[in-house]
């Protein structure tokens, strides 16, 4: 018996049952489909995290003070000690000692009111250098950003993030407008674009000024030649390393530390962030997967179910096909196609469901879930795997049926 | 009428079959010998549980025996195995059931087109080998209906196409009548005769005298054994 007749003849017996049969592939179904979306909710959280991570900037190192210790060995939490300078930021930037490094951008930053003459708005005040606009892959909606020449005259000027803008003017053009910090009168020279990105921290919600500005007229104190942040673009994706070598070597020569150990900073690369990040998800991914492989499972038992009930009910007609001449491999092979045409039935609607559910669920939770086409292929493919799997135990039994046994029932 | 020279199709020597229902043991064939010529038309008959189904069974190849010997055109069947027996049913002997056993969800066509299937023959020349047998038949107008749509008469003459369609040298017959009106049972006992007249051998299991009195020769069966095996003169014509 070929092959086509053995297909044509399982297709008929699950078109035949056409109840039972659609119940069965209800239950690969909803396996398949929770399997894709799992699959794709965990794969579209990913892409978000790095996503948002890369929206920090490219190649991007991130330099963090190291914890404090007091005097009496009491230490502070991470961050808190003030040992990165504008010093190190400085020494950072020349090409004979960090030949990898492309731009340096050190960083203060402090919540400080923001007034204009109608409004005020408290936000995250930060003082830092020209580069900080390409370090942080930022773009400009209006203006200029700061300059060099604002360094070095320490001209109050000041480049607000499109939320700040729209709290403080409105949709007015902020342009050469005057917001008051501290006593302070800057003038504002520039507005940025949108980040885009939705972190959880608020990416446009800030207000720009040189970091000597910041020092020296905004906020004095002791610590005035410190920052808390030193970001530092490599050259390239591929000199990632050689600049990160070239910072801590660096950092640790100019603060006289022997081993980096002992470092009393912190470097972050964006990748060590992305892979932070994304563990959690894929924890939370593989679980969930996990939950959804079960229901496929369970869908598999039912398709084993169904197929035992049909080789039962139809142990007549297994009798008077073998008496009529077909023999056990060709009866194996009906009621495992059979299985596997329910599998793949159910694989395929899976798959349908799991894409409308793609395009559906998005609305309702804040994530976005993508379908990659190998997880769809593998899912149909599986499907068809569990059919089968599932169908070998009730199709042997067909096949072991003897003929004057299956004949005789009633 | 056994013409000694006739080819021997089937030869069963010292054949017994027992089975074992519980935990005693049933001897529904005990050490039976028959032979049947090549052209024959035998009936087997007996009361119920003399064990003319399970002497069916094992001449139609669907049970083996559990002792003696089984020469099928020759062939020792007692020794093959699944594949190779299925492979005898399909091509040596064409099956009639008391329960028709036909395929409810497909047409009479496909019923008498199944055994060629499984000879593996293409769709085409099947199709058109299922409606001669079906023409032969007299239901050359019922080809595409389903067997429910068809009296039982109808549905056993499809039976019938279904066993002559391989083109089978022997041609079991199991109670063919039980389920039939006299009408059908005429017309089915009819074919069975024409067969017969083109030079198969036909083996008919009844447990209804008149029916018996068709064949050529009547053995009867009884407690697993053969009682009587004689050739019928006195009803046929």
């Amino acid at each position: 018996m070929s092959f086509i007749e053995t297909l044509r003849t399982g297709f008929e017996a699950v078109r035949l049952h056409r109840l039972r049969s659609s119940l069965t592939v209800l239950g690969i179904m909803i396996g398949i489909a929770a399997v894709i979306l799992t699959v794709g909710l965990g794969e579209g959280a990913q892409s978000d995290v790095r996503s948002q991570i890369n929206a920090l900037g490219s190649n991007l190192l991130i330099i963090t003070p190291g914890s404090s210790t007091s005097t009496g060995g009491v230490r502070g939490g991470f961050g808190s000690a003030s040992t990165l300078s504008v010093n190190d930021a400085d020494a950072l930037e020349s090409k004979t000692v960090a030949p990898d490094i492309a731009a340096v951008a050190p960083q203060t930053s402090s919540s400080t009111s923001l007034t204009t003459t109608s409004a005020n708005w408290t936000t995250s005040v930060t003082g830092t250098t020209p580069d900080w606009l390409s370090v942080r892959a930022r773009k400009l909606a209006a203006g200029r950003f700061i300059t060099a020449a604002d360094e070095k005259s320490i001209n109050p000027v000041v480049v607000l993030g499109s939320t700040t803008s729209q709290e403080l003017f409105g949709n007015a053009s902020p342009l050469n407008q005057t917001v008051t910090v501290n006593d302070v009168q800057l003038q504002v020279v520039g507005e940025l674009a949108p980040s885009g990105s939705s972190g959880t921290t608020n990416q446009d919600d800030l207000a720009i000024v040189p970091l000597t500005v910041s020092q020296q007229r905004l906020f004095g104190g002791t610590t005035r030649s410190s920052v808390s942040t030193i970001y530092v673009e490599a050259a390239s994706p591929s000199s990632l390393s050689g600049a990160y070598q070239e910072a801590q070597n660096e950092l640790l020569a100019l603060h006289n530390i022997a081993t980096s150990t002992d470092a009393d900073f912190t470097i972050t690369s964006q990748q060590s962030i992305v892979s932070a990040a994304t563990s959690v998800d894929h924890t939370l991914t593989v679980l969930l997967g996990g939950i959804a492989a079960i229901s496929l499972l369970v869908g598999g038992i039912g398709v084993m179910n169904i197929m035992l009930v049909s080789v039962t009910e139809r142990v007549r007609e297994i009798g008077l096909r073998k008496a009529l001449g077909a023999r056990p491999n060709v009866i194996r092979s009906q009621f495992l196609v059979e299985a596997s045409v329910l599998g793949l039935a159910g694989g395929v609607l899976g798959v349908i469901i799991g894409f409308v559910g793609t395009k559906v669920l998005p609305h309702f939770v804040s994530s976005s879930v993508t379908l990659s086409p190998t997880a769809s292929v593998g899912a149909i493919v599986i499907s068809i795997a569990i059919g089968l799997v599932f169908g070998v135990y009730p199709a042997v039994r067909a096949a072991r049926l003897a003929p004057i046994d299956a004949l005789r029932t009633e | 009428m056994v013409d000694a020279a006739a080819e021997t199709v089937i030869e069963l020597s010292g054949v017994s079959k027992v089975y074992r229902p519980g935990s005693i043991e049933v001897h529904a064939l005990n050490n039976v010998d028959i032979t049947i010529g090549s052209g024959e038309f035998v009936a087997i008959t007996g009361p119920s549980g003399s064990g003319k189904s399970t002497l069916m069974h094992i001449i139609g190849c669907l049970d083996v025996p559990t002792s003696g010997r089984y020469l099928l055109a020759g062939d020792d069947v007692s020794q093959l195995d699944e594949y190779a027996l299925a492979d005898i049913r399909n091509l040596r002997i064409g099956f009639v059931f008391q329960q028709f056993n036909l395929l409810s969800s497909i047409s009479a066509q496909r019923n008498v087109e199944l055994p060629l299937v499984y000879t593996g023959i293409a769709r085409a020349e099947r199709r058109r080998r299922a409606a001669a047998a079906l023409e032969r038949v007299g239901l050359a107008d019922r080809l595409d209906h389903k067997p429910g749509e068809l009296s039982g008469g109808q549905q056993q003459r499809v039976a019938v196409a279904r066993a002559l369609v391989t083109e089978p040298a022997l041609i079991l017959a199991d109670e063919p009548t039980g389920n039939l009106d006299t009408a059908s049972t005429t017309d089915v006992l009819r074919l069975l005769g024409e067969l017969h007249d083109s030079g198969r051998t036909i083996v008919l299991i009844t447990h209804e005298r008149d029916v018996a009195a068709e064949a050529e020769r009547i053995v009867t069966m009884r407690d697993g054994k053969v009682q009587n095996d004689h050739a019928e003169q006195a009803v046929h014509s």
